[in-house]
């Protein structure tokens, strides 16, 4: 697969098209799995690593399941690849700092993402567009289950999978869910319901996961127990709790639009002003004035732009898409005058 | 404006920070924001966090505990105190004595009641079906929003003929967790 093939589509989970899609962008689960008496990958030689990679492409090319994927070794990749994979949430940030031994996995529709000597050896991921959490499960169970038969995994009866940090022993799961939350955000209340995540051990972190920022209102919340509980109840923990969070972030919007319609209106309308008529934005310009359009569009206050092409917005305008759309090396401040002209192309009515 | 640490490009990144009390701006290009924050992981990475979960052992365990090694990969107890990461399945074995601890610190539990791999133990069917029930009731409640009550019907007596099917076992698991 040619990585310029995954630029010309748009990825599964962006679609817009899953329950609540207005308030949930996505939702992804990844598996932590490391093979039997092997080092794990910060630990192993270059030879281990590299055996580590041979098995792992093996096994993934004898699961049916996984035929439609492509193994993309990082060494092959350029900075601006990776950090195209990276934007499209491929790939970690941890993952694209060292290339060796290493490699990503990927499916046409991008469902699927394998990550190969990561933090461990294999971080497996499913993403689903809007609220989606059973279905996410349910496609990597099968590949979980189907690699576990060609390779052995390390795994303790008692402690169950065996991961390289022991936050994620057990289980070795988390599920993510990508939340939109402006109502909230703007009535003060964000931090209240992020309070309450926490004491229930959840987590809220940014865009692009751990030690990212939340920005333009957009927050991915996850499990942070992943032993003694079983995948089910993981699952049925968070989703119980995402569900909580859609209704207090339909109400925030309720309010806002019954004692501040008029602000609501003005600042939706001047952000879709912006940006139909910007001729220079920043990426964080972008992404908190998209988050009021899309509120726009939830609210019905803004019509003739659909959700899809919202949703594209906030990944192509990202810097190496950038770049790889003008397939040249930009400057921050070409890449702004370049990010303002398509959102404008995007936006024309 | 310019970058607060090159001086050269266009910042792009704006960061708080807080040194001492001292509430400082940092304004950024995209470069060196990302130095800096590599820096600043390295600061406050998750390994001093589990290097500081363990400290709670009694100093003569410490000693002992440093010395440690893992017979298979070769990393020792005061390796993994310094990088927070084990160095491979078998070391759980090795340190059980100060990691048990700390799962239990972690997750508020030491035994794993979820899937198991197949190839080596025989396959949960329980633990599967816990993750059907859930999936049936995300459904139902599906149906019942979108006001489909026939197939929310269906779904309530489905759900409740899986739930007959292994009514305690479920709830043996929950005190597990505890």
């Amino acid at each position: 697969m040619q990585l310029n093939e995954l630029l010309k589509n748009t990825s599964e989970w962006l679609k817009g098209s899953g329950p609540n899609s207005d308030i949930v962008i996505s939702s992804r689960i990844r598996l932590a799995r490391n093979l039997h008496k092997v080092p794990f990958p910060h630990w192993a030689n270059k030879k281990q690593s590299q055996e580590v990679l041979e098995n792992v492409e093996e096994a993934v090319s004898k699961v049916d399941y996984l035929k439609n994927t492509s193994v993309l070794e990082l060494i092959s990749l350029d900075a601006l690849d990776i950090q195209f994979l990276v934007e499209r949430h491929l790939m970690s940030h941890e993952h694209a700092q060292k290339k060796e031994g290493k490699a990503v996995v990927v499916d046409d529709k991008e469902i699927i993402s394998i990550m190969v000597n990561e933090e461990d050896h294999l971080r497996i991921q499913v993403m689903q567009s809007g609220f989606n959490l059973f279905e996410a499960w349910d496609i990597i169970n099968t590949i979980d289950d189907a690699l576990s038969k060609e390779v052995r995994f390390a795994f303790s009866p008692d402690l169950g999978y065996l991961t390289a940090c022991p936050t994620n022993t057990g289980t070795g799961m988390r599920g993510s869910v990508m939340l939109h939350l402006p109502a909230l955000v703007m009535s003060n209340q964000i931090s209240r319901v992020l309070a309450a995540i926490s004491k229930l051990s959840f987590t809220s972190r940014g865009l692009y996961g751990e030690g990212t920022q939340a920005s333009g209102n957009f927050f991915q919340i996850s499990n942070q127990v992943s032993l003694g509980i079983s995948e089910g109840d993981i699952l049925e923990n968070l989703n119980g709790l995402i569900r909580q969070i859609i209704e207090q972030e339909n109400q925030a919007r309720q309010s806002l639009l019954s004692r501040s319609r008029a602000f609501l209106e003005d600042r939706i309308s001047r952000s879709f002003g912006i940006l139909k008529n910007a001729r220079i934005i920043s990426s964080q310009e972008t992404i908190e004035l998209l988050s009021m359009v899309r509120l726009g569009l939830d609210l019905g206050m803004l019509k003739d732009i659909d959700r899809r092409s919202l949703n594209e917005l906030f990944i192509i305008t990202q810097p190496a898409h950038l770049q790889k759309i003008e397939n040249n090396k930009l400057s921050a401040q070409e890449r702004d005058i370049k990010r303002a002209e398509i959102i404008r192309n995007k936006l024309k009515l | 404006m310019l970058c607060d640490i090159c001086g050269k490009n266009q910042a792009t990144v704006h960061l708080t920070e807080i040194i001492d009390e001292q509430m400082t701006e940092l304004h950024l290009c995209e470069e060196c924001a990302h130095k800096k924050s590599a820096q600043m992981e390295q600061q406050f990475g998750l390994s001093d966090l589990l290097a500081g979960m363990a400290e709670f052992e009694k100093p003569a365990l410490q000693k002992e505990g440093l010395t440690l090694k893992c017979p298979n990969c070769g990393l020792t107890y005061a390796d993994f105190r310094k990088i927070g990461r084990l160095g491979c399945g078998d070391c759980y074995a090795a340190f059980s004595k100060y990691l048990i601890p700390l799962l239990k610190r972690i997750h508020g539990a030491t035994q794993h009641i979820g899937k198991s791999p197949l190839g080596i133990v025989k396959p949960q069917k329980k633990k599967e079906k816990v993750s059907d029930v859930a999936a049936l009731k995300e459904k139902l409640q599906r149906a019942i929003e979108s006001e489909a009550f026939e197939e929310a019907a269906r779904l309530r007596d489905q759900i409740r003929e899986l739930e007959r099917e292994q009514p305690l076992a479920d709830k043996g698991d929950k005190s597990a967790a505890e």
